[in-house]
């Protein structure tokens, strides 16, 4: 009976008024251990892949990267003067200067073993300056933000969780509206966004950075579907999001800084 | 208690903490539905062979650590794995009686109403899930609980865990 009334008394505490987030991030390193055992297998083959490969095949990764370098190295050589260019038009508008963010570079450690939970345990934790509310992204686009974090580890929600929403804007034209996950991987539902709102198939999501909370321009996701039903106020929007959700091992973790103007 | 071997305890740990670890190893997403709730069978297992050992607390302790490691609400698990204890308790003395797949069936109703209480918490949080899926863990634990049983219960005797 006293055990009952203990354990409600948890929910409730956590529930309700979030009390317990200490506790918590203090409990989670009682459960670091097991992560790095269930960690295991996904370090064997990412040593049998560094450690057990032909040299044809490493020349031909070595080759395809260096291509790919050469490429985006192409792409970028305009960056600095169409940033500086940025910068001054900005100026112009009286707009604040554009932010500029550093990442980290972590590893996923876990993935939260309930399905309908979708979350990320990573390795990076408070002692690498991690902090709750970050943004983290992949290679192509936003995967969430950190939700909790302790010494070693820290946990994210991903934007597709049922619990998770984020404020977007259409990159083409600015249009606002609300990105909420549905719980499943591959799916987001833009709620609110009258019928008559130009809004297409194709059209890139990318974060408005309103709420403060997701630095403005990462790529959330694509429109997928639309359906203008007349009888209703409302258009039913969904989305595919853009960053390998279920794929990425590893992720960065966005650190918003200076503005870039003054460097 | 007479016959007590020396490693008993320590293979009472290593069994909830292997429980863990295949409760939280990743798995491809077309069988995560189906995980079966491993920390809750051993669990089962440990009430029905030894109830003045494992009880109503080692379960609140153990709901706490998965609530922790699956980054659940502080309690879910605990809550569900308190109440299942507290069922397994009142039950053992029938359950050693039983034929395995009598047995079988009573876990498939304690995993269930396990899976229950997760979901009603879940639902509290606004993260439930939309369907009856949330129920196949109690079907996967029960086809494996023979196998969990008969494994533990070897364990038990080559270690003399009383």
């Amino acid at each position: 009976m006293l055990v009952t009334l203990l354990v409600l008394g948890l929910l409730v505490a956590d529930l309700r008024f979030n009390a317990l987030r200490h506790t918590r991030s203090a409990l989670e390193v009682i459960a670091a251990p097991v992560y790095w055992v269930t960690d295991i297998p996904s370090r064997l083959s990412d040593w049998n892949d560094e450690h057990l490969v032909s040299r044809d095949e490493l020349l031909g990764r070595n080759g395809r990267l260096r291509r790919e370098n050469l490429v985006l190295r192409g792409r970028s050589q305009q960056m600095a003067s169409l940033q500086a260019e940025n910068v001054r038009l900005r100026a112009l508008l009286n707009s604040s200067a554009l932010l500029r963010d550093d990442v980290l570079v972590a590893e996923l450690i876990g993935v939260s073993p309930d399905p309908v939970r979708h979350q990320l345990v990573l390795n990076k934790g408070q002692r690498d300056g991690v902090f709750v509310g970050q943004a983290l992204i992949d290679a192509d686009g936003l995967l969430g933000q950190i939700v909790q974090v302790s010494q070693v580890n820290s946990r994210a929600l991903l934007i597709t969780d049922a619990t998770h929403s984020i404020p977007v804007q259409v990159n083409r034209n600015g249009v606002r509206a609300i990105a909420e996950g549905t719980g499943s991987l591959t799916l987001l539902e833009i709620h609110h966004v009258s019928a008559t709102t130009d809004i297409r198939e194709g059209d890139l999501l990318v974060t408005s950075g309103l709420g403060g909370r997701f630095p403005v321009g990462y790529p959330v996701g694509v429109v997928s579907e639309i359906e203008r039903d007349p009888g209703e106020a409302f258009a039913r929007i969904t989305a595919r999001p853009s960053a390998a959700l279920e794929r990425s091992r590893h992720v960065l973790l966005v650190f918003t800084s200076k503005p870039a103007g003054e460097s | 208690m007479v016959d007590q071997g020396p490693f008993a305890y320590w293979v009472i740990l290593a069994s909830f903490f292997l429980a863990l670890v295949l409760a939280l190893l990743p798995l491809p997403e077309w069988l995560a539905w189906g995980r079966p709730e491993w920390v809750a069978l051993v669990l089962v297992y440990w009430v029905i062979a030894l109830p003045q050992r494992v009880g109503i607390f080692t379960a609140l302790l153990l709901g706490v650590m998965l609530d922790v490691a699956e980054g659940a609400v502080l309690g879910q698990n605990a809550f569900a794995l308190v109440a299942l204890a507290l069922l397994a308790l009142l039950l053992y003395q029938r359950l050693r009686v039983f034929s395995l797949w009598q047995q079988s069936a009573v876990v498939f109703v304690l995993i269930a109403i396990n899976q229950m209480i997760c979901q009603w918490v879940q639902n509290l949080e606004g993260a439930g899930s939309q369907t009856l899926f949330f129920l196949l863990p109690a079907v996967s634990s029960a086809l494996l609980w023979p196998f969990v049983l008969q494994s533990m219960r070897s364990l038990r005797r080559y270690y003399r865990v009383s």
